[in-house]
């Protein structure tokens, strides 16, 4: 065992998968030499030469196109977009035509092609390095969208997304790349498309993915102090959803709360709230709460924390399920006082 | 590192104001050293494959008038370019068409009624891509150029020395994705020729509201690439110069873009009106420089084509007609259910759930 980060993690992934099949490819702008603005590729042209691992011109769009026919030739591409704003250029080329050649072909034609996008905020960046975006890509029918919280599920998820016949958007929480866990390399995980229970309990379900697990499993220990048995399910895949893990869950616990990052208008959260709602109505013991982002631009550095959900509003959303008899929807009656927890942020 | 006036040298040599021509618009040749006229048999196969794709594309535009299809973008007056462009190609190369590019795939082999799937209605492309190497015809702008640019990237990695061509219209060069392909192509120097069918109109927008270059092979310059400008009306011109770049690339010389002259007679769909944005004048113009009595009168004149053979040319067209009218005279056969098969490899309980439920709402009718 040793001490492994979620970055290195994706690192060796990438590794054992160019050592592995001499059809993976990995490009994309500043993955050569430099290892990836965040070093997941480093080594990789040093190991694999360029002809394996190699920089591109500046031109998200034209990676992801450039894949697009890479893969329709039977290679395997593994392009890194750098941060979540740059990936949008190619946003066209995503929808359009990676989600779609499957379908439009009557499946002759796959695309075995991973599309890593570092995403979300906490790190202090600044304007377009931070966002979002899993909702508009979840959104897509044709992708599979998934996100690692863990070393472990960042290795195991990478190397099965590399592996899977379906085009993947690959979401790594930035935030966490430096997180460690005591882990053995390799390592296969439970399946991409399953969401896990990542702490068992009885009162209240919360449902996470990518950045907010740590946060929503720190918000059951403080809670746990509290007398709330909280269980935290980690989704794992967006897209396609993992409905039954969700709902024996929440069928079991009568309660639930969302938490993402991003902003909450219109966001994953929704969906999961209506999902849970249509398929737990007659458990529900209180109304699906969600946890996101404020419903603004990502703001800059220095205020990111007003807007990042942290354990308290976790903590606090938990309060408003309707534990108490006399509280009552739209009142402050009965409410009891927010949470500060320190933990969090 | 090169230094800039180490560079000056190598850059290529710009395309020429006046495009390149091999026979005038009265069938004679007009010889140009470079580019070498292709053979008789040649121009023989490019006279028939452009009257076969006339007729289709005759057909088509009659079948979407009858509602037959759901719409068509005819290419009537650009078969030269499409065809010339086609006929280049080697059995292991690519093809990557638009939505305009119907007689290009006719013309590659593809059963015209798959082709004309996408415009009925029926399905998204209605062909495999594979067997006669095709990828499914684009209808956003300029997005299929970098598929290209990366397939036979693909290709070289196996050691195989497929080429592409990429069939583009002059609107889409404006597009950014045209941009990061002729980068891609032209730094990864992938064997790609960029054939850019400028007809003159964008919908409604001319050539000159898109660009402020001398001509669209002038945009070659910039990203280190040979630029060509052709008379898209002259098949010959067309076929030559397109072998040429083809020839180049494969030999290492990197991609080309390839501009042709030519006119949308036709509107840019049956549903376009295009007495709003130009004048009979410019029809008439383009009209009596029609591709197919060109390449015509030129082997007529050297006495390489006779009624029989013109002929025959037009029975296969008509039979290829008729087979088409025939094929689509019946009445839609579309299973609802395959809406659900090729979203994902397997597809995910929420898709076989409602897969199931459109079944049943189909049962009650």
């Amino acid at each position: 065992m040793a001490e492994i980060s979620l970055g290195r993690a994706l690192n060796r992934a990438l590794h054992d998968a160019l050592d592995g099949d001499p059809d993976v490819l990995v490009y994309g702008e500043d993955v050569g030499a430099l290892g990836g603005v965040f070093r997941v590729t480093d080594g990789l042209t040093a190991t694999f030469g360029e002809d394996r691992c190699f920089d591109s011109p500046l031109a998200e769009a034209g990676i992801v196109g450039t894949a697009i026919g890479i893969a329709m030739y039977g290679q395997r591409p593994v392009v890194e977009m750098q941060f979540d704003a740059f990936a949008l250029p190619a946003f066209e080329q995503v929808v359009s035509h990676v989600a779609k050649m499957r379908n439009r072909t009557r499946g002759r034609v796959e695309l075995p092609l991973v599309i890593r996008i570092p995403y979300g905020g906490g790190i202090g960046a600044v304007e377009h390095h931070a966002d979002s975006s899993e909702a508009y890509f979840a959104h897509t029918p044709g992708l599979r969208v998934v996100t690692p919280a863990t070393p472990a599920d960042g290795y195991s998820m990478l190397r099965e997304a590399i592996e899977c016949p379906d085009p993947v958007v690959f979401l790594e929480p930035k935030r966490r790349y430096w997180a460690t866990a005591d882990i053995e390399l390799p390592v296969r995980t439970e399946p991409m498309d399953r969401a896990v229970v990542r702490r068992p309990g009885t009162d209240v379900t919360l449902i996470a993915y990518g950045p907010m697990v740590a946060t929503a499993l720190e918000a059951a220990e403080a809670g746990q102090r509290e007398g709330r048995d909280i269980e935290v399910i980690d989704l794992r895949s967006l897209s396609p959803f993992d409905e039954e893990t969700v709902t024996e869950s929440v069928r079991r616990t009568g309660r639930a709360v969302v938490v993402h990052e991003a902003s909450t208008f219109g966001g994953y959260g929704a969906e999961v709230a209506a999902r849970v709602t249509e398929q737990c109505f007659h458990y529900l013991e209180a109304p699906v709460l969600r946890v996101g982002g404020l419903d603004i631009p990502y703001p800059p550095p220095k205020l990111e924390s007003y807007h990042l959900p942290n354990a308290d509003r976790i903590l606090d959303a938990i309060d408003r399920l309707q534990w108490e008899s006399e509280w009552v929807p739209g009142g402050t009656g009965g409410q009891p006082p927010l949470h500060q927890t320190g933990v969090g942020a | 590192m090169k230094r800039t006036d180490e560079l000056a040298g190598s850059a290529p040599p710009l395309p020429s104001q006046e495009p390149i021509r091999l026979v005038d618009p009265q069938g004679h040749r007009v010889g140009e050293a470079e580019y070498l006229t292709p053979e008789p048999g040649t121009l023989l196969a490019l006279l028939r494959a452009m009257i076969i794709g006339r007729r289709f594309d005759r057909q088509a535009s009659a079948l979407a008038r009858q509602g037959r299809l759901a719409v068509y973008p005819s290419s009537h007056g650009q078969e030269a370019c499409q065809v010339g462009g086609v006929l280049a190609l080697a059995d292991d190369d690519w093809l990557f068409p638009t939505y305009r590019d119907c007689v290009s795939l006719v013309t590659r082999g593809v059963d015209p009624v798959e082709v004309l799937t996408l415009l009925r209605g029926d399905w998204h492309s209605g062909y495999d891509p594979e067997p006669h190497r095709c990828a499914p015809q684009c209808t956003p702008l300029a997005t299929n150029a970098s598929h290209a640019v990366g397939l036979t990237y693909a290709a070289r990695r196996k050691g195989q020395d497929a080429a592409a061509l990429v069939l583009m219209g002059d609107g889409a060069t404006s597009e950014g994705d045209a941009h990061e392909a002729y980068n891609f192509a032209a730094v990864w120097n992938t064997p790609v020729v960029f054939l850019i069918q400028n007809n003159r109109w964008a919908i409604s927008v001319p050539v000159d509201k898109q660009t402020a270059a001398p001509t669209l092979a002038h945009k070659a310059i910039g990203y280190g690439m040979r630029g060509y400008n052709v008379d898209g009306n002259d098949a010959a011109a067309v076929h030559a110069v397109v072998s040429h770049a083809l020839a180049e690339a494969r030999a290492g010389g990197g991609p080309a873009i390839v501009e042709a002259q030519t006119y949308r007679l036709d509107p840019h769909t049956n549903s376009d009106d295009p007495q709003r944005y130009r004048d009979d004048a410019e029809v008439e113009y383009w009209k009596a420089r029609d591709p197919l009595t060109r390449l015509e009168a030129l082997l007529r004149g050297e006495g390489l084509l006779d009624d029989a053979e013109v002929e025959r040319m037009s029975a296969e067209g008509e039979r290829l007609a008729a087979d088409v009218r025939e094929r689509l005279s019946g009445p839609d056969r579309l299973t609802p259910e395959e809406l659900f098969s090729h979203v994902y490899s397997t597809a995910p309980a929420m898709l076989r759930r409602q897969r199931q439920e459109l079944l049943d709402e189909m049962r009650k009718g």
